[in-house]
């Protein structure tokens, strides 16, 4: 892993001093050896929103660890303006990003601008993104995307959210904020516990175990109405809820029968079915990327290991072996890899699995890693750990090279999951 | 092994209150911390207290006011020191068909919440298990878990998380008062 000798903190201005508005500030710890080198330029146009959004590209683009800013000196030109690529070649930047800030007839705000490959000397497309003032950061997020993907090839994730609980005074808060930690909302508040929220697919509800009716119990959160239904309430410990991949059931986890088995349920609470058949413990479901199995943790075998059994039950299959203690397993978006939490000499630790090869790799140096969850773009697994007795959230590129921390001042942050794509 | 030993000293110390007078003089330093320092100790004749529980279950003199189990790591069985509680607990039960209980299982801190969540599903279900054995009936008891998430000690030694490995047994009157 290669250390980026300058730490780089992007610790953002608290807006307020309340809970509810508490921002995660993010530490870059780690970068990609080969990043490739780009300069956005100062967008023309309204000089605050211009800033906003340049900076927000600049920082996601930066804060992935697989590019490296090359200073753009001050420079402010449009998406149209003639492009001196030997200049730019000789400075160091492989692309370059410019573009133009301007106010729509219906007040909103677009945001232009066009990518170029200085080394080709060719344009590599553009885009315009209209937006409300207060949502153009969310312009610069799609900005960045927009790049992420042409340089690199893959989709971007810049435009997503992550969901998270942070404990504080006593208090349980369910929040969701822009990947970058930015733009913080709650929408839970609870002085119970809150554990193990899921996005749907469609990312406009969360699924989520709530210990208000002093047992876990399982909801489903719409986000932008706040309505929430009981999906699971039965007798014993309702718990551990996973989506599928067409967002129309949850694999979930009663004791309604003794310990814990998988069950899968609809997404209404309807249709429960029994998936495992155990006497002891199976937990922590979660769909393949196919939709067609279900890995899971169980001690049937005396410890804690991944098993995975088709969505209908029948044959179950061990599929980690090293260690006595593996568990909360999360397949990869991409359906290539596994990730998994395995305790090494006392020491919990992210692992990934590639799943054709069934090789294991450790990703942390941490003790007390906790509930990996993948960017949708497979790329980052975002997890709970520890870093000064307070909980903090992680974010490791699946190769392992590249680490962020996000933290919160006031309080532990912990049980992370990453949303969907932008829809 | 001081982390096994706390919970057996703690219990072996308030079995012993329960059953034997307090000595006049000497010994006994927790009674006598814990005393009002008249030398006093008030006792009220049966009733309910204010959480609505007849008295025999929540007077520290009573061992049916012992409501805690405790376990070893990684572990759901009940162990033979504490038969003798759960059988006070069955006897109780089945002369009182009319009360329920909810049995809370808990674990420590380290390791998965949810998995955790389902051992304390599991120590929950085994005392749950002796309990039936025991003649009580299956519609008197729920069995939930709060897995690590609501600690009794909230640090990160091997007291305290010797201390969370633990059922905690509570009561409802038929009157649809009490600790649940």
């Amino acid at each position: 892993m290669t250390r980026i000798s300058r730490r780089v903190f992007l610790a953002f201005a608290l807006l307020a001093t309340g809970l509810a508005q508490a921002q995660l500030s993010i530490e870059i710890t780690g970068a990609g050896a080969n990043r490739i080198p780009v300069a956005i330029v100062d967008f023309p146009g309204d000089f605050a929103a211009s800033r906003v959004v340049t900076t927000t590209v600049r920082n996601d683009l930066e804060r992935s660890g697989l590019f490296k800013l090359v200073d753009h000196n001050g420079l402010v030109f449009d998406e149209n303006a003639a492009i001196n690529y030997a200049d730019w070649k000789v400075k160091g930047a492989d692309a370059l990003a410019a573009g133009s800030i301007a106010r729509s007839a219906d007040g909103r705000m677009e945001a232009r601008f066009r990518l170029y490959d200085t080394q080709k000397g060719v344009s590599l497309g553009g885009a315009a993104y209209v937006t409300s003032n207060t949502q153009l950061r969310a312009a610069g997020h799609r900005i960045a995307d927009y790049i992420y993907e042409k340089l690199t090839g893959e989709k971007g994730v810049f435009s997503t959210r992550i969901a998270y609980v942070v404990k504080a005074r006593g208090q349980f808060l369910l929040q969701i904020a822009d990947s970058d930690g930015q733009n913080a909302a709650t929408a839970l508040t609870s002085i119970e516990p809150i554990i193990s929220p899921v996005w749907s697919p469609d990312g406009n509800k969360l699924a989520y175990v709530s210990f208000e009716k002093k047992k876990p119990v399982i909801y489903v959160h719409s986000l932008s109405s706040g309505q929430r239904i009981i999906v699971a309430n039965f007798k014993g410990s309702n718990s551990a809820p996973a989506w599928s991949p067409d967002g129309r059931k949850l694999a979930i986890v009663l004791s309604k029968d003794g310990n814990s088995q998988i069950y899968t349920v609809n997404a209404d609470g309807s249709g429960l079915q029994r998936v495992t058949q155990s006497s002891g413990i199976d937990t922590e479901p979660r769909y393949s990327a196919d939709g067609s199995s279900i890995f899971f943790t169980s001690d049937r075998g005396g410890s804690p290991q991944v098993y995975q059994v088709g969505v209908g039950g029948g044959d179950v299959r061990r599929v980690t072996f090293e260690g006595n203690y593996n568990v909360s397993p999360r397949p990869s978006p991409d359906g290539k890899s596994l990730a998994f939490i395995s305790r090494r000499e006392g020491r919990f630790q992210l692992a990934v699995m590639d799943l054709a090869s069934r090789q294991v790799q450790i990703l942390s140096d941490s003790n007390k890693d906790e509930s990996p969850s993948f960017a949708p773009n497979s790329r980052m697994i975002l997890i709970a750990t520890e870093t000064g007795g307070r909980g903090v959230l992680s974010a490791v590129s699946s190769d392992g090279r590249i680490k962020q921390r996000l933290s919160i001042a006031a309080g532990d942050v912990r049980e992370p999951a990453w949303g969907p794509y932008y829809q | 092994m001081k982390k096994l030993l706390i919970p057996a000293l703690l219990s072996a110390l308030l079995a012993a209150c329960s059953t034997t007078p307090l000595p006049e003089d000497g010994g006994a330093p927790v009674e006598s911390r814990s005393g009002s320092g008249t030398g006093v100790a008030p006792v009220t004749a049966g009733g309910v207290d204010a959480s609505g529980l007849p008295r025999e279950l929540t007077d520290p003199k009573s061992k049916l006011s012992q409501r805690s189990i405790y376990f070893d790591l990684d572990k759901y069985e009940v162990k033979d020191e504490y038969k003798d509680l759960v059988a006070a607990h069955a006897k109780y039960l089945t002369a009182n068909k009319g009360f329920k209980v909810l049995l809370q299982g808990n674990t420590d801190e380290r390791g998965s919440r949810e998995y955790n969540l389902s051992l304390g599903q599991k120590r929950a279900e085994a005392v749950k298990r002796s309990l039936t054995l025991l003649g009580v009936k299956d519609d008197q008891i729920e069995s939930v878990s709060l897995g690590e998430e609501k600690p009794k000690n909230p640090g990160h030694d091997e007291a305290a998380w010797a201390e969370n490995r633990r059922a905690d047994i509570l009561y409802k009157a038929p009157d649809g008062r009490g600790e649940f």
